[in-house]
């Protein structure tokens, strides 16, 4: 049986992310909510959740010293999934709060939907809220496995990853006014902007890929 | 635009039963809220609203099991509301598993309420919820007002300018139901929809009157919904979901197929 942690910092919809591991670990896989460095460390694959503002997960998250952890797990070349604002506290930086440094897996930075989408209005609301489309770069990766191309997840943000941000890190994109980076990837380090565990049939897939998954693509 | 436009069935729990017969012909225990989430999830709703209907602070416990029950099992967002009144009720809710909360009346008699959650839990889970009655005489610029206690109690506030204000203290989405339609199945007030829907940044979901699948169709189109709410035209085996986001492709709206 391997191990899945999911890092609980206070923040967000851990519960949700780990009843869908569960469901799709079907006891094959042991899910652990922990805060523990120790044993973060010793899983074997991490999932780094969030939702709500960045400034409040950012600071749990050095509180806790979550982010040299999570710098930790990406180096050492196991699984590593980053789901919503788990993703982009993965990135360099934020516009949300005034502006935010992050953990810096990658070095793109987060920008808001409400500049970009400016003088459009009621065409695109804020925040994009909702099932949209998302386009698989590299469709035979074997987290997109038995995922249709171009198939719906569930959205919920006012920050964005831009393109310009994403450059050769970009493992999908979607529509919204204008094309974004909806999934980030390098090596070992798969990151969502969309919620896995709200968007049904797909979403559960990508989470059973993710258990499947030896962290290469 | 590639975003889908979203179709709601709400449910209404009473002491963790869901009432107002919800009629599948072939559901096992039609009041069970976790067999009917399933019927929905596999129809293809979007989402879920719960309206918690229960009377008794003491039995609201009952609630955070049955949220608890359901996220276990179906995995598309879940929104609750009736009763939120503190942070603290919020909490428990989303720990359960709940994705959203809605806030009605605590939101009219304390606003600040509304900012706060927001600034704690964030905006993307803070659905206001907004009851309202026109007030207009015939003839006039169509004027609508927030009612509370079910329709019962004016308010004398102003709709459009509540949502503005919501939004403005941190509202990630508001539900809006027209009182003067709710239960009619005459379609959706889709001026009071359109009223809202132009004045705010976030996403509206209409609600209140849906008597057939045009009514959601227009609700989309005429009202500029972002998601359109309804219960008793999928809890009595009238239509299904799939039906209705057959009927809203067939007229050119985006759905998730």
């Amino acid at each position: 049986m391997t191990s899945v942690a999911v890092i609980d910092y206070g923040m967000g919809n851990l519960h949700s992310v780990a009843k869908a591991l569960e469901h799709v670990a079907e006891g094959r896989h042991q899910v652990l909510v922990t805060s523990d460095a120790a044993t973060i460390l010793a899983a074997d694959r991490v999932v780094l959740p969030g939702v709500g503002a960045i400034r409040d997960c950012m600071a749990e998250m050095q509180q806790l010293k979550i982010d040299q952890v999570v710098r930790e797990v990406a180096a050492s070349g196991r699984p590593l999934l980053g789901v919503c604002v788990g993703m982009q506290a993965m990135m360099a930086h934020s516009a949300e709060n005034n502006g935010v440094d992050c953990i810096g897996l990658f070095d793109g930075r987060i920008g808001f939907f409400g500049d970009a989408l400016a003088g459009e209005p009621g065409e695109y609301k804020v925040p994009h809220m909702g099932w949209n489309r998302v386009h698989q770069i590299a469709a035979s990766h074997p987290m997109w496995h038995g995922i249709e191309q171009d198939s719906r997840f569930y959205f919920v943000h006012s920050y964005y990853l831009p393109l310009a941000q994403a450059e050769g890190v970009c493992a999908a994109t979607t529509e919204y006014g204008f094309e974004f980076c909806s999934v980030v990837m390098r090596g070992n380090v798969f990151a969502t902007q969309f919620h896995p565990e709200k968007s049904a049939d797909a979403g559960l897939r990508l989470y059973a890929n993710f258990l499947n998954w030896d962290g290469r693509a | 635009m590639a975003l889908a436009k979203r179709i709601i069935p709400c449910l209404d729990v009473d002491n963790g039963r869901v009432v107002k017969g919800v009629q599948f012909v072939d559901i096992r225990d039609a009041g069970d809220p976790v067999e009917i989430a399933k019927r929905y999830n596999q129809q293809g709703a979007d989402e879920l609203v719960f309206l918690d209907i229960t009377a008794s602070h003491e039995d609201r416990e009952t609630m955070v099991h049955v949220v608890e029950e359901v996220a276990s099992q179906v995995f598309i967002p879940l929104t609750v509301g009736g009763g939120i009144r503190t942070n603290d009720d919020i909490r428990r809710m989303l720990n359960a598993g709940a994705d959203k909360v809605g806030i009605n009346s605590a939101a009219v008699a304390r606003p600040e309420f509304v900012r706060e959650a927001a600034e704690r839990f964030g905006s993307q889970c803070i659905v206001v919820a907004i009851d309202a009655k026109r007030v207009s005489a015939d003839g006039e610029a169509p004027r609508w007002e927030i009612f509370t206690h079910g329709g019962r109690k004016a308010t004398g506030i102003d709709a459009v300018e509540w949502a503005r204000r919501m939004v403005e203290y941190g509202a990630g989405e508001i539900l809006l139901t027209s009182m003067d339609r709710d239960g009619t199945r005459d379609g959706f007030d889709l001026a009071l929809t359109r009223a809202v829907s132009e004045a705010v940044a976030v996403p509206v979901i209409a609600s209140g009157g849906v008597g057939n699948l045009d009514h959601l169709a227009d609700g989309v189109e005429q009202g500029k919904a972002d998601a359109v709410l309804a219960a008793s035209i999928f809890h009595f085996g009238q239509h299904t979901v799939g039906e209705a986001k057959q009927c809203m492709a067939a007229r050119g709206i985006e759905v998730r197929l």
